[in-house]
């Protein structure tokens, strides 16, 4: 017979039912593979980079998940209205959802993913712990809560502190520790009502909370054929809010005998559904004992650690086993080569309980300093809002051994440009570089425990040389647009003036820079008394290349408006210029109260004329789905309300005035 | 164009002698310049910022663009008088807005602003900077008015007015000549920020443009005292001139500022409406710095100026690219004239390499009408002991062909920048467009000496002709007296010749450091460009 290789189904068009970051990696994989791309969008990211690299976009009308890329049936339109032959869910959104699955398939379209039925039944997370039992894979003792049971009696046979768990959860969303009895009561009215709003199902159930436990899970893959093979494992323990930031594989824990436990364990229980694509089961290990915790059945934001370590692209398997090809090769072909660290950057405060900071990414530049992965959906001025995941990218370093990765990792997110807006990046970097982190002692409660710096914390000789970059860099500009006398030299005097002057602020440190021009072209600086001799060797184009007191240093910087983006070799700085004239007009918002972040206006409780006292809550924002309370900053009578409710406002946009305060 | 080359030798004894003394008056110039910025002294610079008043440089720094250069004026005026060296005035060149203005500025510390003869001249100056070269003019006034205590205040009332050399009857011009730049379409600015009384109200009255600060400017043709005494009535400043009054009722006042820096603000904000654009074509060719260095021009000249140096060496370490078309080189050698550019504007240089003779005060005199033809600006560079005497000479009719020149260089119109680089003695200094023959700006290095003829040939001659009086008269000639007389009729010649001496009276626009040469031709070349640059081809009659 001739050696002619049929193709069952062939994948021509796919279209990835997601977006940002995800969407882009699928997609890069699908143009290697000669696939010819389509994207979705919401209003919101009409502007982002995975719909102007997509072969074909269709918009989506509405601008939440909900209303867009949460919409089976726009997604199906889309689906053909583009004429793809495939669709590709990423992860989140519909990528769990097997109704949507269902009606993929319905349509006769190809479902990059495991059938509906292993969906369905992994889905619902007690089940799946019934299906684990069944299978001998070790499970926590859990018990579900139904409403008119004695709760309290079913978390004192589990012991304290005992975790609350919404059945069809996932990234964190309604999970609560709790720590003794008297808080049990409120945390399940919580979770429940956030498993209600996130997951449209409110089923919650308790289970043994390990508080210093490893997240352990494996990533498997099955083909359409019966073959079932796992690719490692990979630790996840670093997590804030039940959601993880630094993944790696291989886990510092798991030795060679434990591995092949673990991944006996993974490949039993996904045989017993009938498993096909790609898939992590996720456990909790402590010592050598591990117990499971539910299985994902869909790709995961972590995998391209398990990418580097074992040369696999998975995206490109699992297109292959939705065509219906075999894997061709068995688990022994399956080597782990070094050590991968992925981080992810996201636009968070860690210093205000790591809660969403929403806004826009003015610079990005991902550093090219040293070799690593960046898996990102946005590029210099996108924005991160307030209806999507706040994730800005993931930097992925693959390394000969984890102490290597780790240091890289650190610099390598040190020395890329992620400006405009908070982001966790800096915890990131003070996290791999704990002692506890490079020892590999990691564990879930590793932040509380370990508790590294949340925020970068500048010397003052950090602030003024950031400055007199700006400074140099804002005078070569001045310089290079001055419409008359171009090429005198900036600041020049024949006689004995008052020094030039620009004035920035950090924070709450102001830094005063004062600067002449030398006869030999150097600028002589004095910043609160310390004096810096300075010579320039280039500076006007955003890169600045000078010498400090003897010491050279480039400096990569930018602007809009008053704010300074500055890049030098410690990483980020942004200052934000003192105007040199008072803005006189700023008077008009003397009294005013203005959004801390985008969101939407949930109540009002105030009206114009009302007299209100100190503290008093005005209006509550919701934004990131938290709800964020104005209060009355001092006692007054309201001037005016600005917005009503439902209203959309931006950050920063004035809310509520007060009278003005008698002087 | 061919690239200078250069045969000076900075390893030599004499370029170390030169070196170390332009060093030394270099570091005269900078104690004078520290001693000017001080202004009224620190007592009165405290006083002026306990009423959150800046100082005037403050306030002039305040009004530029960052980072934009500043070109002070006659900044040494009154140095060796019984007046503040700088005289109380602060008058310079700068940018606002992108607009290249002619900023005055009463420096409060002095005598209250008042005005005395020094920055009197120096006021005039500045009006004449503003009108010949078509540039805004800013005046941030703060004036007591006349100063009442007449020559600097102290000493003998009675040799005071001995000394004065003018009166009364001859002031207000600077009135007169405000209003005459606003009939030249040329915007006139004032920014009050004190007392402008009397004579100072008519700062602002004259003024297209005024901006008031609350509280503190206060503007009247008499003061409370005055009042009193004229009419009986009892005045409080805020009503009779107060910032409040002057925009809401008088209406004199245009912009109410709250204070210092925002009255500083609104007139940048007037200059950036003015629509101001240069009449003068700007730079057209490669500004690409000399190849030879501008610290070698503190070693070329001597201090004896009778030690000859080569003005090619100089013009190398000026104009763009040290390139250089010599026109002539071969007739008139004792005079350098020759194409270039500095900060991309075409030029034309003529420099002395000696004295004048009628070769080369004829190549002068074509030259100049040749820049004319093509409104190319001329750049005089000085080091003249005047034009050759001698029977022979005369009979070659170097008078007439050194009126050639002169008569060229008083009706050229196109720019002429002077810089005096060593001696300027008698009509050399006029032939070489010196201060009375309407050059746009002159500037003088340390070494320059500025007078009728050498002190010491001056000497001389005072000697010779009182040694023939007396022979007439049949009177013993006393040599020793002769000597004595001799010597401090040399001494005092040196004195005023001096070029310090020349700046402090206004007679130029400032003493520079050599080195800074380029970048101050450069600059007033711009400056000079806001007004059309056009020759002419009309001169007196030539006298053949």
């Amino acid at each position: 017979m001739a050696n002619v290789e049929v193709v069952p189904r062939m994948i021509t068009k796919l279209l990835i039912a997601n977006r940002g970051e995800i969407a882009r990696r699928i997609m890069r994989t699908a143009r290697d593979m000669g696939i010819s791309t389509v994207a979705i969008y919401a209003e919101g990211d009409a502007h982002a980079p995975f719909v102007k690299e997509a072969d074909l976009a269709i918009a989506l009308t509405g601008r939440t998940s909900t209303e867009t890329y949460l919409d089976v049936q726009q997604v199906i339109n889309a689906c053909k209205r583009s004429g793809a032959d495939a669709v590709h869910p990423g992860y989140g959104f519909l990528s769990e959802n097997a109704a949507f699955a269902e009606a993929v398939t319905a349509e006769g379209i190809i479902w990059v993913g495991p059938s509906q039925h292993a969906i369905e039944q992994m889905g619902d997370k007690l089940s799946a712990k019934r299906i684990m039992q069944e299978a001998n894979v070790p499970t926590l003792p859990a018990m579900e809560l139904k409403a008119d049971e004695n709760h309290h009696a079913a978390a004192a046979e589990i012991g304290y502190p005992v975790l609350v768990k919404a059945s069809a959860g996932g990234g964190g969303r309604g999970m609560r520790v709790v720590e003794s009895e008297s808080l049990l009561d409120e945390a399940i009215f919580s979770a429940r009502r956030e498993a209600a709003a996130s997951f449209g199902n409110d089923t919650l159930f308790l289970e043994r909370w390990l508080a210093a436990s490893r997240h352990v899970e494996i990533q498997i893959l099955g083909d359409s054929h019966g073959n079932l093979i796992h690719c490692f494992e990979r630790e996840c323990s670093i997590q804030r809010r039940h959601q993880k930031i630094i993944e790696e594989a291989p886990s510092p824990a798991v030795n060679d005998d434990l591995r092949e436990r673990m991944g006996a364990a993974a490949v039993a229980a996904a045989k017993t559904i009938g498993y096909s694509s790609a898939g992590t089961v996720e456990f909790l290990l402590d010592g050598d004992e591990f117990w499971f915790l539910e299985v994902n059945t869909r790709l995961q934001v972590e995998h391209p650690v398990t990418e580097e370590v074992t040369g696999l692209d998975l995206v490109r398997e699992q297109i292959r086993i939705a065509e219906g090809y075999e894997l061709g090769y068995r688990q022994e072909d399956l080597n782990l080569s070094g050590h991968a660290i992925e981080a992810r950057i996201y636009a968070e405060d860690p210093d205000n309980d790591f809660l969403p900071s929403p806004g826009t990414v003015e610079i990005w530049a991902p550093a090219t300093s040293a070799q690593a992965r960046f898996d990102s959906g946005v590029e210099s001025g996108s924005v991160i809002g307030i209806d999507f995941d706040p994730m800005i990218a993931k930097v992925i370093v693959h390394a000969p051994t984890r102490r290597e990765a780790a240091i890289r990792l650190a610099r390598v997110l040190e020395k890329t440009r992620v400006q405009g807006l908070t982001t966790n990046r800096d915890f990131l970097v003070a996290t791999l570089r704990t002692p506890e982190y490079l020892a590999g002692d990691t564990t879930t409660d590793f932040i509380e425990r370990v508790n590294p710096a949340r925020v970068r914390n500048f010397l003052q000789v950090e602030l003024d040389i950031a400055a007199i970059a700006v400074v140099i860099e804002a005078r070569a500009r001045r310089r290079a647009s001055a419409p008359v006398l171009r090429n005198i030299p900036g600041g020049w005097r024949n006689s004995h003036m008052p020094a030039e002057r620009s004035g920035f602020t950090y924070l709450d440190t102001s830094i005063e820079v004062e600067y002449r021009l030398l006869r030999s072209g150097n600028l002589h600086i004095v910043i609160a008394g310390t004096v810096y001799e300075v010579s320039i060797f280039a500076a006007g184009n955003g890169q600045v290349d000078m010498d400090v007191n003897g010491v050279r240093l480039h400096f990569s910087i930018d602007n809009l408006n008053d704010r300074w983006f500055t890049h030098g070799s410690d990483g980020d700085l942004e200052l934000v210029e003192i105007p040199r004239f008072p803005d006189n007009s700023a008077g008009s918002r003397k009294g005013g109260l203005t959004a801390p972040m985008p969101g939407s206006v949930l109540v009002l409780n105030a009206k114009a004329g009302d007299q209100v006292a100190k503290g008093q809550v005005l209006l509550i924002l919701e934004a990131m789905k938290m709800e964020h309370q104005i209060t009355a900053p001092r006692d007054g009578t309201i001037d005016e309300i600005k917005v009503s409710v439902g209203d959309q406002v931006a950050n920063g946009e004035l809310l509520i005035k007060l009278t003005e305060e008698e002087a | 164009m061919s690239v200078l080359e250069s045969s000076l030798d900075t390893r030599s004894d004499n370029f170390s002698k030169n070196l170390s003394d332009m060093n030394e008056m270099l570091d005269t110039l900078e104690s004078l310049y520290s001693e000017a910025a001080e202004g009224g002294g620190e007592e009165a610079i405290t006083r002026l910022r306990s009423r959150n008043k800046m100082p005037i440089r403050e306030r002039i720094s305040m009004v530029l663009d960052a980072d934009s250069p500043f070109l002070e004026v006659s900044p040494l005026a009154a140095w060796r008088s019984p007046f503040n060296v700088g005289s109380g005035f602060v008058v310079g060149i700068g940018v606002i807005s992108g607009v290249e203005c002619l900023i005055l500025g009463h420096d409060p510390s002095v005598r209250a602003g008042a005005f005395n003869q020094f920055n009197s001249k120096k006021l005039m100056r500045g009006l004449e900077i503003a009108r010949e070269n078509r540039l805004p003019y800013v005046q941030f006034v703060e004036s007591a008015g006349a100063d009442l205590r007449g020559d600097g205040g102290d000493g003998d009332p009675e040799a005071a007015i001995q000394r004065e050399g003018g009166h009364f009857a001859e002031s207000g011009r600077l009135f007169y000549e405000i209003t005459e730049l606003s009939k030249l379409r040329i915007p006139t600015i004032s920014v009050v920020f004190g007392a402008s009384t009397a004579g100072g109200a008519y700062q602002p009255g004259m003024s297209d443009y005024n901006v008031f600060i609350k509280n503190q400017s206060k503007v009247f043709l008499g003061g409370p005292p005055l009042v009193k005494m004229a009419t009986g009535e009892d005045a409080d400043e805020e009503s009779l001139g107060g910032a409040d009054m002057h925009t809401t009722v008088s209406g004199l006042g245009d912009y109410l500022a709250d204070d210092e820096t925002d009255g500083i603000r609104m007139c940048r904000e007037v200059v950036a409406h003015l629509n101001w654009r240069k009449k003068g074509p700007g730079p057209t060719l490669s500004p690409d710095e000399p190849v030879h260095s501008a610290e070698d021009l503190l070693g070329i000249v001597s201090r004896d100026l009778k030690t000859p140096f080569d003005m090619r060496e100089v013009i190398a370490r000026i104009v763009d690219g040290s390139r250089f078309e010599e026109f002539k080189p071969l007739y008139g050698p004792t005079l350098v004239c020759g194409w270039a550019s500095i900060h991309g504007y075409p030029i034309g240089v003529i420099g002395n390499n000696g004295a004048l003779f009628s070769e080369s005060s004829e190549k002068a005199a074509q030259f100049i009408q040749l820049c004319n033809q093509i409104d190319v600006p001329l750049v005089f560079l000085h080091n003249i002991t005047g034009y050759i005497v001698g029977t022979d000479f005369e009979q070659g009719g170097i008078t007439k062909n050194g009126s050639k020149m002169i008569n060229a260089v008083a009706n050229s119109t196109v720019p002429h920048i002077t810089i005096i680089v060593g001696a300027s003695y008698g009509a050399g200094n006029y032939g070489m467009s010196g201060r009375a023959f309407g050059t746009r700006f002159t500037f003088i290095w340390p070494s320059a000496k500025i007078a009728v003829m050498g002190p010491k040939q001056m000497a001389g001659v005072m000697s010779i002709v009182q040694r023939a009086a007396a022979e007439r008269r049949g009177l013993k000639f006393d040599e020793e007296a002769d000597a004595k007389r001799a010597e401090t009729a040399e001494y005092w010649a040196e004195e005023r010749s001096k070029g310090l001496f020349a700046t402090s009276r206004v007679s130029d626009d400032g003493m520079i450091d050599p080195r800074d040469t380029r970048t101050i031709i450069g600059f007033v070349l711009s400056t000079c460009h806001n007004a059309p640059v056009e020759g002419t081809k009309e001169f007196g009659t030539w006298r053949m």
